[in-house]
């Protein structure tokens, strides 16, 4: 099958195939860069700019190494230095970044809906790296990359994601991504994060976290995110933590062989207990590994790769 | 001038309850019952055939950013606008820059309007200084100046004792209130209507309860000083209950919808496209369906625009930093005809009724009847004629409308005010 997109905008939009299109081709690198080949050539010639008008530091190191693990040229900037601060839409900045004949953008922004904007807007491919709490298609994927990795195929498992849904794109991403593949999703988490309307993408809402942890494959954290919310979504970090944070107890309530995710960054003591984080059913860290993976696969495709290219030159 | 004869039209004119095809006649800028022998031979006769002519369109929510903001709108160009779509009295919102809080910025504004404007347009007041809801707006003065209104539209007043003070106030004058109910401390950062569409969108919502606190505080003021508070583009299922409530009771509130809060839904955000972003923000089947059923029964009063020119580089970025509003002067008549008419069965006499004489008479304008004698402000148009609106080939000096490049039906061919030709074959005609 081959592949059809030039920009990654969300994932509500891709096809199962697409998604498993993408899976396949990260696997096959993963395999690469395990063998210690640190580079393909893949995109070579190809020059990709980061930007990144929203504080990351995760996601654009990720995204810089998978660039350059395909031989591609990274520019990379954010917010503080971009010309944003001067008053220069957002347009205009990347019709600029165009005119340099950059090849592929990838984009993080604040204000969901501005990937498929710059969409419309420019002729080279536009990724998103995530916008407001809206979508972040690769995180998306490299969550269920890993799952499949623990657990083989996702239908019909138990998936619980777990905190600050209302603002995070993180779940919605996901929540597209699992419910394609026929798994069972359960949101927990305070009311006021955790609003009913979430229903309306075919998952469960739930604020008992006993009954939606039990017997659960997959419990994914997400962190608090205090620079969304109003003061009003809670009373107070201690009271969510007594609530809602995931320690050995409720963890026990889990499937034995369930993993714990977290896209980070994590902050111990809050959502996540500090040794739970550590400990041997984390997977905190393999995500963020597939993750480059992932992205590798992402931008050879927007860039115009088909899957069958890389495949043939490791068999 | 010669008179006018308007053929064979089917006249409406909801104030005498007329609707029948027959002569509609125009002499020295006014209606009237008919002509002499002598005055019909030398009268200029229109073929109104297929036509119908009703009131000159009134709508009382309109903003042609004059002073301040003359690259999106000017009196002129937003009149010609108003022009093209059938109406003839616009009431303009003091949102300018300066915002109306002054007599001196009213006369700038009715010096702008004499020199500029091809229909009539009449200026409303702010109820606070600056619109900054903290103290009264020189309210006395500003109705001697000339306003027909008060209003911080866009900023509701959120302080509850001063809009007491300004209902208390305002009534001394005659003054309605017109306000922009929402209630702030919900709506921090809102874009949208908050629900299912929001939450998959990731944007951040504008519950209906904002609306709804705030219409029913208007509710109780109204009922406690006995002011009259005019609640602009309901939006919300609820708040339409309450104001369904209140005028059983007898208590002076009146209520406007616009054309794109009955036409469209939150649905229509799917692909971030700001010509879908205003405030209040479109919002559900549910919300649209009860806005329609208020117009029927009474409770929403009139139809208006909310007419709100953005530029393109203005609107044409992000979805959260677009500023809000739509254009609606051009295309409001095709849209309420097809909503209303099309599709909720309305006769078209009261369709009619909404957008001249009930608009009219909400702020006791002298505007929306053909009776003998009154001002010749008079629509001329075609229910049936198909037609492309193109916003950027309009008469406004933006383009931020939702309905650009849609065929729609209905299509104003003549507009007169005081009995001059105004509009007239998609030309501006003074």
């Amino acid at each position: 099958m081959s592949w059809n997109r030039k920009n990654l905008l969300t994932l509500e939009e891709l096809s199962l195939a697409e998604i498993n299109q993408i899976h396949q081709l990260a696997a096959v690198f993963k395999q690469q860069l395990g063998r210690g080949e640190k580079k393909v050539p893949a995109l070579r010639g190809k020059t990709v700019v980061n930007l990144f008008l929203e504080p990351s530091t995760r996601t654009r190191l990720s995204f810089e190494m998978a660039a350059k693990r395909l031989s591609a040229d990274v520019v990379s900037f954010d917010a503080a230095h971009s010309s944003t601060t001067k008053g220069e839409t957002l347009r205009d900045t990347a019709q600029n970044i165009q005119a340099l004949n950059a090849d592929m953008i990838v984009l993080r922004h604040a204000a969901s809906g501005s990937p498929l904007y710059l969409s419309q807007v420019l002729h080279i491919p536009v990724v998103n790296a995530g916008d407001g709490a809206h979508e972040h298609p690769t995180q998306g994927l490299l969550d269920t990359f890993t799952m499949k990795e623990h657990l083989g195929e996702l239908y019909g498992r138990k998936i619980v994601i777990l905190g600050d849904i209302l603002f995070s794109r993180v779940a919605r991403s996901n929540i597209h991504a699992l419910t394609k593949m026929g798994a069972a999703v359960t949101l927990v988490g305070p009311s006021t994060l955790v609003p009913d309307w979430f229903t309306d993408y075919g998952v469960q809402v739930s604020h008992d976290l006993k009954s939606a942890l039990a017997d659960a494959e997959v419990v994914m954290l997400l962190r608090i995110q205090h620079e969304r919310q109003s003061s009003s979504h809670f009373p107070s970090l201690g009271e969510y933590t007594s609530m809602f944070g995931l320690n050995k107890t409720r963890a026990s309530w889990l499937n034995p062989k369930a993993i714990i995710m977290h896209p980070g960054p994590i902050n111990r003591g809050v959502e996540i207990d500090s040794d739970l984080a550590d400990g041997d059913r984390s997977v905190i860290l393999e995500q963020v590994t597939n993750g480059i993976a992932v992205r590798m696969a992402v931008l050879f495709l927007c860039a115009g790769g088909q899957p069958d290219q890389i495949t043939h030159q490791i068999s | 001038m010669p008179s006018l004869w308007i053929a064979q039209a089917r006249v409406i004119d909801p104030a005498a309850k007329r609707d029948a095809v027959g002569d509609l006649f125009i002499k020295d800028g006014r209606i009237i019952a008919s002509l002499s022998a002598a005055e019909k031979k030398k009268a200029r006769k229109l073929d109104g055939r297929g036509l119908v002519a009703c009131p000159g369109l009134v709508d009382i929510h309109v903003h042609f950013r004059e002073p301040g903001q003359t690259h999106k709108e000017t009196i002129a160009s937003g009149s010609r606008c108003a022009a093209a779509g059938g109406f003839t009295t616009v009431v303009c919102m003091p949102n300018t820059s300066p915002v109306v809080d002054t007599a001196g910025t009213l006369q700038f504004i009715k010096d702008a309007v004499q020199r500029d404007a091809v229909v009539k347009v009449l200026p409303t007041g702010c109820i606070t200084v600056g619109m900054k809801g903290q103290a009264l707006a020189p309210i006395g003065s500003l109705k001697r100046a000339g306003v027909v209104a008060i209003t911080d539209d866009g900023e509701c007043v959120q302080s509850n004792e001063l809009m007491r003070r300004a209902c208390e106030y305002a009534k001394m004058f005659g003054l309605p209130i017109m306000d922009h109910c929402q209630d702030q401390s919900l709506t921090q950062g809102a874009v949208m209507n908050e629900g299912v569409m929001s939450t998959r969108l990731g944007l951040r919502g504008w519950p209906n309860a904002a609306e709804d606190l705030i219409v029913s505080r208007n509710v109780i003021l109204s009922s406690y000083t006995g002011a009259h508070i005019h609640m602009q583009h309901v939006s919300s299922q609820y708040s339409i209950e309450i104001l369904r409530r209140a005028k059983a009771r007898g208590i002076r509130v009146t209520g406007e919808a616009t054309p794109h809060h009955i036409a469209l839904t939150d649905c229509a955000l799917v692909g971030y496209d700001t010509n879908y972003k205003m405030n209040p923000p479109l919002r559900t089947e549910a919300d649209r369906q009860a806005i329609i059923a208020g117009l029927r029964d009474g409770t929403l009063d009139c139809i208006a625009t909310d007419h709100a020119p953005h530029t393109n580089y203005e609107k044409d970025r992000e979805f959260d930093f677009a500023p809000n509003g739509i254009l609606g002067l051009e295309t409001a008549l095709a849209v309420t005809l097809d909503v209303l008419v099309r599709q909720s069965r309305f006769k078209l006499p009261t369709v009619i009724d909404l957008m001249t004489r009930k608009a009219a008479g909400i702020l006791g304008l002298p505007a929306g009847t053909l009776a003998d004698g009154a001002a010749a402000d008079v629509c001329l148009f075609d229910p049936a004629e198909k037609w492309t609106y193109d916003a950027k080939a309009g008469f406004s000096k933006s383009s931020n409308s939702p309905w650009s490049g849609q065929t729609l039906t209905g299509r104003v061919k003549t507009t007169f005010v005081d009995g001059k030709v105004v509009f007239d074959g998609g030309k501006i005609a003074v």
